[in-house]
């Protein structure tokens, strides 16, 4: 009998390895804070660090329904104009309707699903690639926002007070909207360590064809990402807006891709089967986390952009190298124990 | 062996994507799909001489050209990149780029053909960029190209920050140059952006249909395996389809630059959009090996020619938006729906083959 | 036998539109047993396993399992009735655990229906046990090597209590060592009552761990004996059953000048100092194991893959590494193993396939016209008489035979000095068999020279030359045409004792 095996220690450094992603992201964004903070101290002022995580909740929040559908190998472009338009619809009913503010939520909520549901069943039924569906939608979405709008604009005296107050107020520091956002991918990313559809997710982007000779309900899965990011991206144009208290046509514009950069960077496959929304929550405070530094270094504002894409390629580029790293160390590892 | 897990079900994937498409001879396809653009560019002319009383004068053609030619000359490159089963995101933002740099330099005195050949040179080497990333390293081009997208507009942002060229106090761009964006060529309704596109299309098309490299192009993205031992040069290939994409994308900046006859760094804004949907919906395959010039030319004269009858009928950018989506829709739906419907009949049919037994 | 049979599939019939896959199938598996399937490529094995595993519907026939017919709707009935499939080369999820793979779709809930990852790790392990093999259920699936993706599978398969075992191949991709590992496996299966169905071209292995055998020749059911009454020459002479002679035209010639000369060519871990030379006029084979390298070998000549070390010489030219476009230009062809993935371009017309390889030549004024394509591919079709509707019809619409036809249409419009050959007649029926095989015969007989790569030995017998064997990835043997035999192929293939062979 040969013992073909790894040991034990051998599996422990792999996972610490795909596990740093997460913890190396962490420690980039405390280092970008720590260098900023010594060259300007007002960088760590609570009102600074609150509209750093508010910003990035936002993201990060469209972020966790984005890596779902990522993880089967998909895309939803479509999730910043859904934020837009959600956003003023909520807007809009706040302003001519007064509808109660809880409402405000579930509406805004409830437009995302509508068009999580039609992306998921034009994916699923029609077997379309998403990425053409979902830009598709994008164009289809943000052109009846602006049918809605109409040249109009909503201000913030027309939105309650206690609808704002998500976007303002704060507990120990800390604004609602990231407490809000923390527990959604705190939650998730339980969800999709715990339960067998969630793990689904991971089989269908790791190799279709095993899945489905698994018997994983692949198209209700892949249906059910697309739900779940539409019903997420609805939810945080409600956010947006409390958070913005103002909203035309232009909500959201860019969004999608600023989502997708964030959930590449957090060490999500763009070819599915691996990644986890913490991982995608930490990539939009990282970027995030950047832009305000840059701001805050006084380096001209007009390097965001710039820095921004040459981190995400960079992202990319590390992304692949950890990936070779750890096939060929799991090779080796089990190549050295061969010979035995 | 292969123990790379990943590998051989991601081919298998994409062929049984493509076999799935494939039961029809694909020259056939094709054929059908360009006679349906052919149906529809007629219809959306009919629709707009009828509805639109300016849509018959002949500066709607002139302005066509203006407002469509320079995006149509990206989607021209954009299709030899998706036939090759990549796609390039950073079109949009290489045009903001190299607008921005002929801007820049204009600033600070250049000559202006100096500055465009800079700007044609940045081009190439954005595309490079691209081509390293994706062919030499292998990475996913959506991904690469999100990354150059948001990388290229930001150092166009760099370049100019919040002016626009020329400033105050700056010299006009060459009014000869400049003239392009207002007057057509003597004796016709064409604009010049337009005649090149023109130009450039033929040229392309009779690269794609009738050189080897378009064939080794169809065969790349159709079966990039089978093409490699077919003895094409698949890396060496897509690396300079990326520098063509990016080298085009400047020079589609230099046409907008003149047309405007000014200059911000966010020109073209979200372009990159429209390049991708024109070029699906002339018929060419997200997954790479199909499509025609001619019906991306068809493609860009029914978007082109949708747009300038929306507007001159003052429907909103926002319903053109909607048009553009559905437009986007409707080329993989209507291929796709077809064969969904198939499978459910056949669903259906083996259903009832078994109720007897 | 006294025990109930546990499966038995009779009279099963598969087509494929007017081709007869498998024409009589027939098996019959005891529990405890390890039961050989054997016989040549194309004799209806494959068939009969994706039958068995539900993959495909027979066209007629009966499967019947512990007494009771069965009827598979698709893979998942199979499963669910307890027979499960291990393929040559499993596929697995490459970014979930090794236990994730086992439990996936019926993992282990604890509360509220979560995922027990703990019990989940704690089932795999047992099971791994109970296998006798040591593998790390938390770790990733992703470098697992083959034999150990086996083992997965297989225990996937425990874990849902399977009752038949039907391995296709599995040792195929394996090194000796991990064979011996599989066959202790097999064993520990036997000892708990499961039927293993077990597929492998290497005879040896039948009688080291089968108990008996069932013969296939051109679809049909031959026979099933108890491996103890019968001897390796009677299995080969029931799975050939035909005259070699017809199937093999062999015309004698006089091998001239040296067209290939391969020096030390090597590639890490996958073939080492590879050396040997091809005349004009002759037909070197390749043999050796199906993972001992050959293909890799024959890509790194053409120039498909970069090799680590080495100089590979065309007519006294040296070629540059990893360039197929100079190997093509020396004059080398190269037909591959996959025809559908690597050989053609499915979707493409038979015109442009043959062409593919020729846009050279076919140039007029930098152009390339469907026209001058279709007069190629004419010439072609003609002479290696194709059997086709339309030239512009998909590759894909041809049948196999047809289909290696195309792609030796497409390598020899190039005239080219050097033809490289790999599986020259895997899936392809007996009557194109000959006519490839002629082919062949008729360019050595033109000069030019031909390196073949085959697993099927009455190929190399009846058709090589030289033979040079390979085995994990070395040269173990070169034998002239005199020399080689069953025999000797096999002992320098496998490295082991003839004895167990004959």
């Amino acid at each position: 009998m040969s013992a073909v095996t790894v040991p034990k220690a051998d599996g422990g450094v792999v996972l610490t390895l795909l596990r740093a992603r997460e913890i190396g992201i962490a420690l980039l964004i405390a280092l970008v804070v720590l260098v900023t903070a010594l060259h300007n101290s007002h960088f760590v002022d609570s009102n600074s660090v609150q509209q750093l995580l508010s910003g990035a909740a936002l993201i990060a929040l469209l972020g966790v329904g984005e890596t779902l559908v990522i993880i089967t190998r998909n895309v939803d472009l479509s999730v910043g104009s859904v934020l837009g338009l959600s956003a003023y619809v909520v807007g809009d009913l706040f302003k001519y309707h007064h509808i109660p503010v809880w409402s405000g939520f579930v509406i805004g909520t409830l437009v995302g699903v509508a068009a999580g549901t039609l992306n998921g069943f034009i994916v699923t039924a029609l077997r379309v690639p998403s990425l053409v569906v979902t830009l598709g939608m994008l164009y289809v979405i943000r052109g009846i926002d602006g049918v809605i709008v109409n040249g109009d604009r909503i201000d913030p005296e027309s939105i309650p007070n206690a609808f704002t107050a998500v976007g303002y107020r704060t507990l120990f520091g800390i604004p609602w909207l990231a407490i809000i956002v923390a527990v959604l991918v705190a939650v998730a990313g339980f969800a999709m360590r715990s339960f067998r559809a969630s793990r689904d997710l991971y089989a269908i982007g790791s190799n279709p064809d095993a899945a489905a000779l698994a018997g994983v309900p692949i198209q209700r899965r892949v249906f059910s990402a697309f739900l779940i990011s539409g019903t997420l991206a609805g939810f945080a144009g409600a956010l947006f807006l409390a958070l913005h208290t103002q909203i035309d046509n232009s909500g959201g514009i860019g969004y999608e891709l600023s989502v997708v950069a964030a959930v590449v960077v957090g060490g999500v496959a763009i070819f599915g089967g691996s990644g986890t929304v913490v991982g995608a929550a930490l990539g939009a405070l990282l970027l995030n986390t950047i832009n305000q530094a840059l701001v805050a270094s006084r380096i001209s504002a007009f390097w965001n952009q710039a820095i921004a894409g040459a981190l995400l390629l960079a992202a990319i580029a590390f992304d692949r190298w950890l990936s070779l790293r750890v096939t060929k160390s799991l090779r080796s590892a089990e190549g050295a124990h061969r010979e035995l | 062996m292969s123990s790379d897990l990943a590998t051989p079900a991601t081919r298998k994937d994409a062929s049984a994507a493509k076999s799935s498409g494939a039961r029809e001879p694909v020259w056939r396809r094709a054929a059908r799909w360009e006679t349906g653009l052919v149906a529809v560019l007629i219809g959306v002319l009919l629709w707009a001489s009828i509805k639109s009383p300016t849509f018959t004068d002949p500066s709607t053609a002139f302005y066509f050209g203006v407002n469509t030619g320079y995006i149509a000359v990206m989607a021209l490159p954009m299709t030899f990149v998706v036939m090759t089963g990549e796609i390039d995101l950073s079109v949009a933002s290489m045009l903001g780029l190299s607008a921005s740099m002929v801007g820049y330099l204009w600033h600070h005195g250049w000559n202006i053909w100096a500055a465009f050949a800079v700007a044609l040179l940045v081009g190439v080497v954005g595309g490079a960029l691209n081509g390293v990333l994706v062919a030499r390293f292998g990475l996913p081009s959506i991904a690469v190209t999100i990354g150059t997208l948001t990388l290229f507009r930001g150092l166009a942002e760099v370049l100019l920050g919040s002016l626009t060229i020329p400033t105050i106090g700056d010299r006009q761009f060459p009014q000869w140059l400049t003239n392009i964006g207002v007057n057509s060529i003597p004796g016709t309704q064409v604009s010049w952006s337009m005649l090149i596109f023109i130009v450039l299309a033929v040229i392309f098309g009779v690269v794609l249909h009738l050189m080897p490299l378009g064939r080794a192009m169809v065969a790349v993205g159709l079966q990039p395996e089978a093409a490699q031992f077919a003895g094409i040069r698949v890396k060496r290939m897509k690396f300079w389809l990326f520098v063509l994409s990016g080298l085009m994308s400047a020079f589609a900046g230099i046409l907008v630059t003149l047309q405007q006859a000014s200059v911000s760094y966010n020109v073209g804004n979200g372009l990159e959009l429209t390049v991708v949907a024109i070029v699906l919906f002339g018929g060419v395959s997200i997954f790479g090996g199909r499509g025609t010039i001619l019906g991306v030319v068809l493609s860009v004269a029914i978007v082109g020619s949708l747009q300038m009858a929306l507007t001159q009928l003052n429907v909103s950018s926002d319903k053109q938006n909607i048009v553009t989506g559905v437009l986007l829709l409707i080329s993989v739906i209507v291929p796709n729906g077809g064969e969904a419907l198939r499978r459910a009949r056949e669903f259906v049919r083996r259903r009832a083959a078994h109720e007897p037994g | 036998m006294a025990t109930p049979a546990r499966l038995v599939l009779e009279g099963a019939t598969k087509r494929f539109g007017s081709v007869v896959a498998l024409g009589e199938g027939a098996i019959t598996l005891y529990p405890g047993e390890a039961h050989a399937l054997v016989g040549e490529n194309g004799a209806g094995k494959s068939t009969l396993v994706k039958i068995l595993g539900g993959v495909y519907r027979p066209d007629s026939g009966t499967l019947t399992i512990d007494g009771t017919p069965v009827e598979f709707g698709g893979p998942a009935d199979a499963q669910a009735a307890g027979v499960a499939i291990i393929y040559q080369e499993p596929s697995l999820f490459p970014d979930l655990t090794v236990a994730e793979n086992i439990f996936m779709g019926r993992q282990p809930l604890g509360t509220w229906r979560r995922i027990d990852r703990r019990a989940m790790e704690r089932r795999s392990r047992e099971i791994f046990t109970r296998l006798g093999v040591q593998l790390d259920p938390s770790r990733p699936a992703r470098g697992l090597s083959v034999a150990d993706q086996q083992i997965v599978e297989i225990a996937k398969a425990l874990s849902f209590n399977a009752q038949v075992f039907v391995m296709d191949e599995p040792t195929a991709a394996l090194t000796t060592v991990e064979v011996l590992r599989l066959f202790d496996v097999i064993k520990t299966l036997r000892e708990h009552g499961t039927a293993v169905l077990f597929i492998s071209h290497r005879l040896e292995e039948v009688y080291a761990c089968c108990q008996r055998v069932t013969i296939m020749r051109d679809g049909r059911f031959v026979r099933s004996v108890g491996v103890a009454e019968i001897s390796i020459d009677e299995i080969i002479r029931s799975m050939v059953g035909r005259d070699l002679e017809a199937l093999f035209p062999k015309t004698e010639t006089a091998p001239d000048e040296v067209v290939l000369d391969v020096q030390g060519l090597t590639t890490e871990g996958v073939f080492h100092d590879i050396s040997f030379s091809v005349r004009a006029g002759e037909i070197v084979a390749l043999a050796g194991l199906v993972g001992a390298g050959r293909s890799e070998v024959a890509r790194a000549i053409f120039g498909v893959d970069r090799r680590d070390a080495g100089t590979v010489r065309v007519s006294g030219r040296a070629l540059a590494n990893g360039d197929a476009r100079a190997a093509m230009a020396a004059g080398v062809a190269l037909v591959p193993e996959d025809r559908r993935q690597q050989g053609l371009v499915m979707d493409l017309g038979i015109d442009q396939n043959v062409a593919l390889a020729s846009m050279a030549k076919l140039r007029r004024g930098g152009l390339i016209f469907r026209s001058s394509e279709r007069k190629l591919a004419a010439t072609w079709a003609e002479r290696l008489q194709l059997k086709y509707g339309r030239l512009r019809n998909p590759v894909s619409t041809l049948s196999g035979g047809n289909q290696q036809k195309v792609v030796l249409g497409k390598w020899l419009a190039r005239a080219p000095r050097l033809l490289i050959i790999d599986e020259p007649t895997r899936g392809i029926d007996v009557g194109t068999k000959a006519e490839v095989h002629r082919i062949l015969d008729g360019l050595v007989s033109e000069g030019t020279a031909v390196l073949m790569i085959s697993s099927e030995l009455p190929e190399v017998l009846g058709m090589a030359d030289r033979v040079i064997v390979l085995r994990e990835g070395r040269i173990t043997a070169e034998l002239s045409r005199a020399e080689a035999d069953e025999n000797s192929i096999m002992r320098a293939a496998t490295g082991q004792n003839a004895e167990i062979a004959v």
